[in-house]
C-alpha cells in the first residue's frame, strides 16, 4: 500500500478542487490543535510571524545600504563610508540570525506538533471506531472507512505542517511588502497590484483547466483500475479460452483515454510555471520602466506613506531597486497563496470526513444486568465473588433498590421478533424461537432468508424493531453489551484472524487463558492436529489473515477461539462450510464434545451438519415456514425434504 | 533497470528530447534575464536618457515572451512525454501479463499486479517528468547562474565559494538521514494500517468478544510508536529550510558587505549597484536549483522501489513457450499420463503429483474424487497444458502436449476453473469468449446443455442480461452454468470440470451429465467433484489422496476396494457416518 506521506508529495498536485472552503472544519481543526498543544502551537505561530515580519526587513536594509552606496561611491573614501554602512550590515546580520533561529524553531516545532497531532487523530478514530455499532460496518466500505485513515490523514498532514503554516507566512510577507511599498510610493504600488490582479486572474484560468482535466484523469484512472482488476483477478479464465488478443486491445482503448486526459491535465498543471514566472519577469520590467520614467520626469510628484507620515524617503534609484526585488518577493508570495488554497481545500475536505467519523453515533448501551462470578449456596441461592469460579450469574439490580442474582444457564427465547435493516423493509417476521439449555438450534435456508440476522439480534449487533428476546429469562436489553456477548461464542463463515502467532489467536477468546487451556481448546475443536504439523506449532507467525493457512484450518482455528472462551451458548454460522466433508467428520467429533451442555445456534449448507439438531427451522424470506427435528421435517415432506434430496438447490 | 524501463519509450523520445531543448532555452533566457535586468538598473540610474530604459526594458519583454514560449512548449511536450511514456509502459507490462503462463501468474498476486499497473506507473511517470522537465533544468540552471555570476560579479561571486558547499553537504547530510528513516517509518506505517483493515475486517470478531478496549490498547501502543518515529523522520527533514535560508541571509549579507567596498572603494568602476542586485538574484537562482537537484533526488529514490516492482513483472519469462513447428490439429479427445510427476515450483520439496500413470480413451467419461489438497486440480490442469510437466509426458490424442501450439490445444481441451469467473458484459458477450463467431441459436443450443436456457430466459433481458463486474447479480449456481455453457461453445474435443457444479442442485447436476452422454459423446469429459453422485455412473472414477492415484475404477469396484471412496459414499448417502455417535 502506498501512502503519500511523504516528505515531497509524489502525486498530481490540485486533485479536483472544489473551491469551497469548509471553515466549521478549520475551526474545529484548529480548536482541537490548540487543546493538544496549548503551548507550543502559539509559540510555533510567533515564531512563524516573526520570521515572515523579518522577512520583509532585508528591502529595507537592503534599500538603506544601496542608498549609502550611492551616496559615497562617488568619494571613493570607504574608510569614512564604513561608519554608515557597517552598523546597517551588522542590525541585518542580527535580524538574520533571529530569523533564522525562528525558522528552526518554528519548523522543529511544526514538526512535532503535526505528527503529534496526527497520532492523536489516528488514536482518537481508531478509538472512536471501536465503540461503533455493527451497521457502520455494515453500511460502509471498508475501502472507504481505510481511506480515512489513509488519504484523510494525510490531507491533515498537509493542511497541519504545509498549508497553514505556508498560507500565514505568504499572507504576513504580502501585507508587510504592500506596507512597505506603500511607504516607498504610492504610484509604483498600483502598476505592482494592476499586475498581481493579472497574474491571478490567469492563474485561475489556467487552473480551472487543469483541475477540471484532473478530475477526469481521475475518472480515467478509475476506470482502467476496474478494468486492469477484472482482468487480473480472471487471468486465468483469460487463458484457458486464449482470450490475450482481444483482451490487449480493450486494454488498450482504456489506456489510450487515459493517455489523453492525464497529458492534458499535467500541461495545464505545466503552464502555470513559466506563465507565474514570466508574467513575473515582465511585472519587473513594467516597474522598472514606470520607474525609471518617474525618476527622469521632472513633473512626477511622488505620493507615498513616508510623506504621509512626514518623514519621506525621497524618490530615488535606491527606492526604484528595492521595490524592483519587492516585486518579485510580492509576486512569488501571492503565487504561493493560489497554490496553497487548492491543498488547503483539500485537507478541509480531508478533515471534514475525519470529523464525520468521530461525530458518527457510537453503539448505545443502556444495559445494567452485569455478568459476575458466584458460588452456589447450600440454599441454592448465589453469592457474588471476585474469583473465578466457573459459576455464573446476572446480577439484576432493581429500581427498589435490590439485587438479585440469576444463575447463567443459556436459556434463549425469541418471542415474536420482527426485524428490519431500515425501518421500512422488514426482513424477519414473527420468529419464535425457544433454546433450552443444551440444546441445538439449526436453522435451514436460502441466502437471504434472513439465518445470520437472527444471530445478529441474540447478540445485539442490531437491536430488534418488535418482540422480545430473553436471556435467561432477562429481557436483553437491559443485559450490558459486553456481558451479554461474554456470554455467548460466534464463530463466522468469515474467518478473520490477527495478525501474531496461532496461540494468540486462540488466546483472543479469552485473554487470561493459559497456553495449556489454549492447547486444549484447539484439541477439542480438531485443530491441534493440524497446527502441531505447521513448521513453528503453536508459535507460527500469522498475517494477512492467515493467508498461509487453508480456508478450512482458518476456520478450525476460530472454532478454538470460541472454545477457549468457554461460553454457556455459541453460535456457529456456517462455521464448518469450507472443511471438506471427509474432514468435517473427523471435527465433528470435537464439534460435538464443544457442544456437549451448551446451547447451540447452527447454521449450515450442508444439511449432514444440522441433521441431529434438537429442533431445525426452514426459513423463507424471513418466516419460519418449517420446524421440527430431521426426522419430523422428512416425514412432512416439505421444503426440508426436496433440499435434502437434493431437488433444490440453497442459493 | 533504467534500460528496460527506457525501451517504453519509443514513439515519445522525440517530444521529450524537445522539451530538454526547450528547457535548455529557457534557461539560458532565464540566466541572460539577470544580466539585461542590471542592465536596465544601470540605464536608470544613468538617468539620461529614458529611451535606454525602454530598449532594455522592450528586449528584456522580448525575452520574457521567448522565456514564456519555450517554458510553455516544454510543459506540453514533457507532459505528453511522460504521459505517454506511461501509457506505453502500462501497454508493455498488460501484454506482457498477457503472456505469462499460469505458474508466473502464481507468483505474483492479482492485486499487487493491479498496484504495479496503477500506482507504481503513476509514480514512474512522475518522476520521469521531474527528470526531463527538471533534471537538467536544475544543473543546468546552477551552472549557468555561477559563470554568468562570475562574469559579472567577479570578486562579488567568492561568497557562493561558501555558500554552496554548505548547502550541498547539508542537503545531501539531511536526505541521507531522512531518507532510510523515512522508509522504515513507511513500512511501519503501512503494517499500522494492515492492522487498522485487519480491524475493520473483524469488527464483528472483535465486538463478539468485547475486545474493544484490547484493540484500543493494541493499537495505542503501535500508532505511539509510530509517532516518535515520524517526527524523528520528519525533523530531521525539517531542517531543510533553515539550512537554505542561512544560505540565503549568509550570501546576501557577503553580497552586500563585499560589494558595498567595492563599489565606494572603485568608484563605481570597478563593480556598480546593478551588478549588486543582479548578483542577489543569481544567488537566488542558484540556491533554489540546489534544492530543487535535492528534492529530486529524494524522489527518483523513492519511485525506485516502484521502479523495481515493475521490472520484476516486465523481466519475468513466461514460462510456456510455443514450440517451433506447432502442431495445429488436435485429431482426438485420448489422453495419456506416462510417468508425470509435477511439482508447481522448482524449489519445492513436495511432489504435487507424483508418478501418475493414466490412459484414457476419447469420449471417456471420467470421475475424479479426493479431499483438499489431493492435487485433484493440479491433475487436469496438465492436459491443456496450463502447467507443464516436472517429469513425464501427458499426450492428447497421441502427440505430446509440449507439441501443439497452445492455442490450437487449448481450444481443443476446455477447461472450466474451479475458480471461475465471469466479465462485465452481456450474457452473450461472455458466452462469446468460447467462440466469438458463434450464432445465436449455437448460444442457445450449449446453455439448453447447461441447464442454463431456462434461468436466462427468466431475466427480463434474457440473453443481453447484463452480467455486473465479478457476476455479482447471478447466484452460484448460475455462475457455474454460464461458465459451462462458455466453454461448451468451443465444441472441445476434451472436456474439463474441475469441481464447476458444486453450487448446483443434484437433480440439475444429473441433466446436465445426462445431456453430455446424448449431445456430446465424441467429447472426452473429466468431472472433478465432492458429491459421489457426480461422478457415480462414470466410465472410470479416479480417487486422488496427497498427490498419488490411490485406486482407479468402476462405482462398484471402488466400493470395494477404495477405502476413502467408501466412507465418502457412506458419509454422503447416511448423513454424516460420526453423527450417529
Amino acid at each position: 500500500m502506498k501512502t503519500n506521506n511523504a516528505p515531497q508529495n509524489m502525486g498530481p498536485k490540485g486533485a479536483p478542487p472544489k473551491r469551497k472552503m469548509n471553515f466549521g472544519a478549520l475551526k474545529r481543526v484548529l480548536k482541537m490543535l490548540i487543546s493538544y498543544y496549548p503551548v507550543l502551537l502559539p509559540l510555533a505561530i510567533a515564531c512563524i510571524v516573526f520570521s515572515a515580519i523579518i522577512a520583509t526587513a532585508p528591502a529595507i536594509f537592503n534599500q538603506q545600504i544601496l542608498a549609502a552606496i550611492e551616496n559615497w561611491y562617488q568619494s571613493k573614501d570607504w574608510a569614512s563610508a564604513k561608519d554608515e554602512i557597517i552598523p546597517k550590515i551588522i542590525i541585518l546580520i542580527v535580524l538574520y540570525v533571529l530569523s533564522l533561529l525562528s525558522v528552526l524553531a518554528h519548523t522543529q516545532l511544526m514538526a512535532v506538533i503535526t505528527q503529534g497531532f496526527l497520532g492523536k487523530m489516528r488514536k482518537t478514530l481508531f478509538n472512536g471506531m471501536q465503540n461503533l455499532p455493527i451497521k457502520y460496518f455494515d453500511t460502509n466500505k471498508h475501502g472507504d472507512i481505510m481511506s480515512h485513515y489513509t488519504n484523510d490523514i494525510d490531507a491533515l498532514r498537509q493542511l497541519v505542517s504545509q498549508a497553514i503554516p505556508a498560507l500565514l507566512q505568504a499572507s504576513i510577507i504580502v501585507v508587510c511588502v504592500f506596507t512597505v511599498m506603500l511607504w516607498y510610493s504610492f504610484w509604483m504600488t498600483i502598476v505592482v497590484i494592476g499586475g498581481v490582479l493579472l497574474l491571478t486572474f490567469v492563474t485561475k484560468t489556467v487552473g480551472g483547466g487543469s483541475a477540471k482535466y484532473f478530475i477526469r484523469q481521475q475518472k480515467a484512472i478509475g476506470k482502467t483500475e476496474g478494468f486492469i482488476q477484472e482482468m487480473m483477478s480472471g487471468q486465468k479464465v483469460v487463458k484457458v479460452f486464449c482470450h490475450e488478443d482481444k483482451c490487449q486491445e480493450d486494454f488498450d482503448k482504456v489506456n489510450e483515454a487515459l493517455y489523453e486526459d492525464s497529458r492534458k491535465a499535467h500541461s495545464y498543471a505545466n503552464l502555470l510555471g513559466p506563465i507565474n514566472m514570466n508574467i513575473g519577469n515582465i511585472l519587473y520590467v513594467i516597474i522598472a520602466t514606470v520607474g525609471g520614467i518617474f525618476l527622469l520626469s521632472d513633473s512626477f510628484t511622488n505620493l507615498s506613506l513616508s510623506k504621509l507620515f512626514g518623514n519621506e524617503v525621497v524618490f530615488g534609484i535606491s527606492v526604484v531597486i528595492p521595490f524592483l526585488n519587492m516585486t518579485k518577493q510580492f509576486t512569488g508570495n501571492v503565487n504561493q497563496v493560489s497554490q496553497q488554497i487548492n491543498s488547503i481545500v483539500m485537507g478541509l475536505a480531508g478533515a471534514d470526513r475525519v470529523l464525520k467519523l468521530m461525530d458518527t453515533e457510537p453503539e448505545t448501551d443502556d444495559g445494567y444486568v452485569t455478568l459476575v462470578n458466584a458460588t452456589v449456596n447450600e440454599d441454592g441461592t448465589l453469592t457474588e465473588t471476585n474469583e473465578r469460579t466457573g459459576v455464573w450469574a446476572w446480577k439484576h439490580p432493581h429500581g427498589d433498590g435490590t439485587l438479585t442474582y440469576t444463575r447463567l444457564m443459556g436459556d434463549v427465547t425469541l418471542d415474536d421478533v420482527d426485524f428490519g435493516y431500515n425501518e421500512d423493509k422488514l426482513v424477519l417476521h414473527n420468529i419464535d424461537v425457544y433454546a433450552r439449555p443444551g440444546q441445538k438450534v439449526a436453522f435451514v435456508g436460502a441466502t437471504g432468508a434472513g439465518k445470520t440476522t437472527i444471530t445478529n439480534l441474540i447478540n445485539r449487533f442490531y437491536d430488534i424493531a418488535d418482540g422480545k428476546i430473553r436471556y435467561d429469562g432477562i429481557n436483553i436489553n437491559k443485559i450490558k453489551k459486553s456481558d451479554l456477548r461474554r456470554s455467548l461464542g460466534i464463530v463466522l463463515q468469515e474467518t478473520n484472524l490477527f495478525t501474531g502467532t496461532v496461540m494468540e489467536n486462540i488466546r483472543y477468546g479469552r485473554l487470561d487463558a493459559t497456553d495449556e487451556e489454549c492447547i486444549e481448546a484447539a484439541r477439542l475443536s480438531g485443530a491441534d492436529d493440524f497446527i502441531t504439523r505447521l513448521p513453528r506449532g503453536y508459535e507460527t507467525e500469522l498475517s494477512n489473515n492467515g493467508a498461509n493457512l487453508s480456508q478450512g484450518q482458518r476456520q478450525l482455528i476460530s472454532i478454538a477461539r470460541a472454545a477457549v472462551a468457554d461460553p454457556p451458548v455459541m453460535i456457529l454460522d456456517e462455521a464448518t462450510s469450507s472443511i471438506d466433508t471427509r474432514t468435517e467428520a473427523i471435527v465433528q467429533k470435537g464439534m460435538d464434545r464443544l457442544m456437549q451442555g451448551r446451547t447451540v445456534f447452527v447454521i449450515a449448507h450442508r444439511l449432514s451438519t444440522v441433521k441431529n439438531s434438537d429442533v431445525i427451522m426452514v426459513l423463507e424470506q424471513g418466516r419460519i415456514i418449517e420446524r421440527g427435528t430431521h426426522e419430523d421435517l422428512i416425514a412432512q415432506k416439505g421444503k426440508y425434504y426436496q433440499l435434502y434430496t437434493g431437488a433444490f438447490e440453497l442459493e | 533497470m533504467i534500460k528496460t524501463l527506457a525501451k517504453s519509450i519509443r514513439e515519445y523520445k522525440l517530444p521529450s528530447i524537445l522539451t530538454l531543448i526547450f528547457i535548455m532555452g529557457e534557461v539560458v533566457i532565464e540566466v541572460m534575464i539577470p544580466f539585461v535586468t542590471a542592465n536596465l538598473v544601470n540605464d536608470i540610474k544613468a538617468g539620461v536618457d529614458i529611451s535606454n530604459v525602454i530598449k532594455t526594458g522592450v528586449l528584456l519583454v522580448l525575452l520574457a515572451i521567448v522565456s514564456l514560449c519555450c517554458g510553455g512548449i516544454a510543459a506540453i511536450t514533457c507532459s505528453k512525454a511522460s504521459a505517454g511514456f506511461a501509457k506505453n509502459l502500462r501497454r508493455d507490462m498488460f501484454s506482457k501479463i498477457q503472456s505469462f503462463s499460469f505458474s508466473n501468474i502464481d507468483k505474483f498476486s492479482s492485486t499487487s499486479l493491479v498496484t504495479r499497473l496503477t500506482t507504481d506507473i503513476t509514480h514512474v511517470q512522475m518522476s520521469y517528468m521531474m527528470i526531463i522537465r527538471t533534471a537538467i533544468r536544475s544543473p543546468m540552471m546552477f551552472i549557468f547562474s555561477v559563470i554568468a555570476a562570475y562574469v559579472m560579479g567577479g570578486a562579488l561571486a567568492t561568497s557562493f565559494v561558501v555558500v554552496i558547499p554548505v548547502l550541498i553537504c547539508g542537503l545531501l547530510l539531511i536526505s541521507r538521514k531522512a531518507m532510510p528513516a523515512f522508509r522504515r517509518v513507511f513500512k511501519k506505517y503501512d503494517r499500522l494500517n494492515e492492522s487498522i483493515e485487519e480491524n475493520v475486517r473483524g469488527m464483528r470478531v472483535v465486538k463478539g468478544f468485547s475486545r474493544e478496549e484490547y484493540e484500543k490498547k493494541k493499537f495505542a501502543s503501535a500508532a505511539d510508536g509510530i509517532t516518535d518515529d515520524f517526527t524523528k523522520a520528519e525533523r530531521i527533514v525539517a531542517l531543510n529550510s533553515p539550512i537554505m535560508s542561512f544560505c540565503m541571509y549568509f550570501n546576501t549579507v557577503m553580497i552586500l558587505f563585499i560589494g558595498s567596498y567595492l563599489v565606494i572603494s572603485s568608484g563605481g568602476s570597478k563593480v556598480d549597484v546593478g551588478q549588486i542586485s543582479a548578483m542577489l538574484t543569481y544567488g537566488v537562482q542558484i540556491l533554489m536549483s540546489l534544492m530543487m537537484l535535492s528534492m529530486i533526488y529524494v524522489m527518483i529514490t523513492m519511485s525506485l522501489e516502484s521502479m523495481k516492482r515493475i521490472c520484476e513483472v516486465l523481466n519475468e519469462e513466461p514460462s510456456l513457450k510455443n514450440p517451433e513447428n506447432p502442431i495445429k490439429e488436435v485429431l482426438c479427445g485420448s489422453v495419456e499420463f506416462e510417468n508425470v510427476s509435477f511439482k508447481y515450483s522448482e524449489n519445492a520439496k513436495l511432489y504435487a503429483l507424483e508418478n501418475i500413470n493414466l490412459t484414457i480413451k476419447s469420449g471417456m467419461t471420467v470421475g475424479i474424487i479426493g479431499g483438499t489438497g489431493s492435487s485433484k486440480s493440479s491433475l487436469v490442469q496438465l492436459i491443456p497444458r496450463l502447467y507443464d510437466t516436472t517429469l513425464g509426458t501427458v499426450k492428447v490424442g497421441g502427440v505430446d502436449v509440449r507439441d501443439y501450439d497452445i492455442k490450437t490445444l487449448r481450444d481443443s481441451v476446455a477447461m472450466v476453473l474451479q475458480k471461475n469467473q465471469l466479465f462485465s458484459g452481456t450474457i452473450k458477450e461472455n458466452l462469446r469468449w468460447g467462440n466469438e463467431n458463434a450464432t445465436d441459436d449455437e448460444i442457445v443450443e450449449v446453455c439448453k446443455l447447461a441447464q442454463a436456457d431456462e434461468f436466462i430466459e427468466s431475466f427480463p433481458d434474457k440473453y443481453d442480461t447484463y452480467i455486473e463486474q465479478g457476476g455479482t447479480n447471478v447466484s452460484g449456481g448460475q455462475k457455474q452454468r454460464l461458465c459451462i455453457a462458455r466453454a461448451l461453445l468451443k465444441k472441445p474435443k476434451i472436456l474439463i470440470l474441475d469441481d464447476s457444479t458444486s453450487a448446483v442442485d443434484t437433480k440439475t447436476d444429473a441433466f446436465i451429465r445426462a445431456g453430455f452422454k446424448k449431445y456430446i459423446p465424441e467429447t472426452t469429459k473429466f468431472i472433478i467433484a465432492q458429491r459421489i453422485s457426480s461422478v457415480e455412473d462414470a466410465d472410470l472414477i479416479i480417487v486422488m489422496n496427497g498427490g498419488k492415484i490411490e485406486n482407479c475404477g468402476k462405482h462398484e469396484e471402488l466400493l470395494k476396494t477404495s477405502e476413502i471412496y467408501r466412507e465418502v459414499y457412506e458419509q454422503q448417502t447416511m448423513g454424516g457416518g460420526s453423527d450417529e455417535n
